[in-house]
């Protein structure tokens, strides 16, 4: 999760593999749709894997029964932040179970700075050691 | 292209199991012939798309958004969730559900809401069949702030771009969608079938009073049939009269006077009833309808 393998994030379903083609993605939406769950699309630019939290593009979509419309706000989303990463959730409100249950990256940014290390000597000269993310030293928007 | 190539068309028709929808809306539906010669034609059209697909004959996809006009009560709705089963079985919708719609679903209530609910509606409808019932009251001249036109614009821009992924079917009278289609012309021209449903005569309501009846599985004995149709003669001349949908109104007020019926037997004395006396619907109950009120010169009773 914290290395950047040939320069790409790696969080989520499917990210070591080559980027999904919309009609792969379409097969995933499906997928999700037949077993009942809500589909959120969220953004973000910093991808930090402990940002847990994105943005939600619009609200998740409930009572859906074909990808095309999901397609459709993912391309939305697309055009909206063509450099961001966007990520598609999918969601079991089942009583009881009540958490996602698909999370994969459909857009990412064409160049991915990846992760450094950070060494912080704290106390009697021992290390703490973080990660940190070089995209996010610039400004929110002008990440990628 | 080689023109000696054949495709088994038949076995399009077959498989996609058309005509057994067809016929049984042959069955189901009573009258409503013109309605009925347009939408084999349409099936017909569409298996024929399907052979020319499978030769290689490309051709954009054909335009299936409809508009269905006709008075209140003349089957509209049914013809529509029968029309997506079609479009199901030919392939042309993926999933077959009907989601049916009126304005407040699609016009929000201050600026900015009436996008993303007419998209959100949209996105339901996706893979099946979006039926916008009374859908001239889209378009409000009187007021031109009306948040209407930014959900017809953002319809229409759906309607041309994922053609193959959802069909639109507007409905309503047949003057008032006129009018509709007359001031918005980009409307008109993106609707490629318009399928006018006439009023049904009396035998016809009658017949469709009996299937009815069937359904709730209840009967009329002999007078009571006689009855149905003398009630439906005068209820026809009179205003608001909505076709099948004031026959299953008075077939639920006819229940309600037999089960009053039933029910003051009790005490008269009659305490053990036989389900034979718990189905059948009499005479009484449907001349008891205030439709019989006024003396009809016409009526020979």
């Amino acid at each position: 999760m914290m290395t950047n393998y040939n320069r790409r994030v790696t969080q989520g379903q499917f990210s070591f593999l080559p980027d999904l083609t919309d009609t792969q993605i379409t097969a995933q939406l499906e997928y999700a749709l037949g077993k009942g769950w809500a589909i959120g699309i969220e953004y973000t630019d910093d991808p930090h894997p402990r940002n847990t939290y994105w943005e939600m593009f619009g609200n998740p979509m409930f009572d859906l029964r074909d990808a095309a419309g999901i397609l459709m706000e993912i391309n939305n989303c697309r055009k909206t932040f063509p450099s961001h990463y966007i990520r598609v959730t999918a969601f079991d409100a089942t009583r009881g179970v009540e958490s996602p249950t698909m999370s994969y990256i459909v857009n990412r940014p064409k160049n991915e700075p990846g992760f450094g290390l950070v060494r912080q000597e704290v106390d009697s000269r021992a290390i703490r050691y973080t990660i940190h993310s070089y995209a996010t030293d610039k400004s929110e928007g002008e990440r990628y | 292209m080689d023109d000696a190539k054949t495709v088994d068309l038949q076995a399009i028709v077959r498989d996609s199991n058309v005509t057994e929808v067809l016929d049984q809306l042959d069955r189901e539906l009573v009258g409503l012939a013109p309605v009925k010669r347009r939408i084999r034609e349409i099936a017909a059209y569409l298996a024929v798309t399907r052979a020319r697909k499978s030769l290689g004959l490309e051709a954009a996809p054909p335009s299936l958004h409809m508009c269905f006009t006709g008075n209140p009560g003349t089957g509209k709705t049914t013809v529509a969730l029968r029309m997506a089963e079609i479009l199901h079985r030919l392939g042309y919708v993926r999933k077959g559900h009907v989601v049916s719609v009126t304005r407040d679903d699609l016009v929000g209530q201050y600026i900015g809401h009436t996008a993303p609910k007419t998209k959100e509606v949209l996105k339901k409808a996706m893979g099946g069949v979006l039926f916008i019932d009374e859908a001239y009251y889209l378009y409000r001249p009187e007021n031109e702030r009306d948040y209407g036109q930014e959900s017809i614009e953002i319809l229409l821009q759906v309607m041309e771009n994922n053609r193959d992924d959802l069909v639109v079917i507007l409905a309503g009278y047949k003057d008032r969608m006129n009018t509709f289609f007359s001031s918005n012309p980009g409307m008109s021209s993106r609707i490629a079938h318009h399928i006018d449903f006439p009023d049904y005569s009396q035998p016809e309501l009658l017949s469709i009073a009996g299937r009815m009846v069937d359904a709730m599985n209840y009967r009329f004995d002999a007078e009571a049939e006689a009855a149905m149709g003398r009630y439906i003669g005068r209820r026809l001349t009179q205003p608001n009269f909505a076709n099948a949908r004031s026959v299953r109104n008075a077939l639920d007020r006819a229940r309600l006077r037999q089960a009053n019926r039933l029910f003051a037997g009790i005490g008269q004395g009659q305490p053990h009833v036989t389900a034979d006396a718990l189905s059948t619907l009499s005479a009484s109950d449907i001349l008891a309808s205030r439709v019989f009120d006024t003396p009809d010169s016409a009526d020979p009773t």
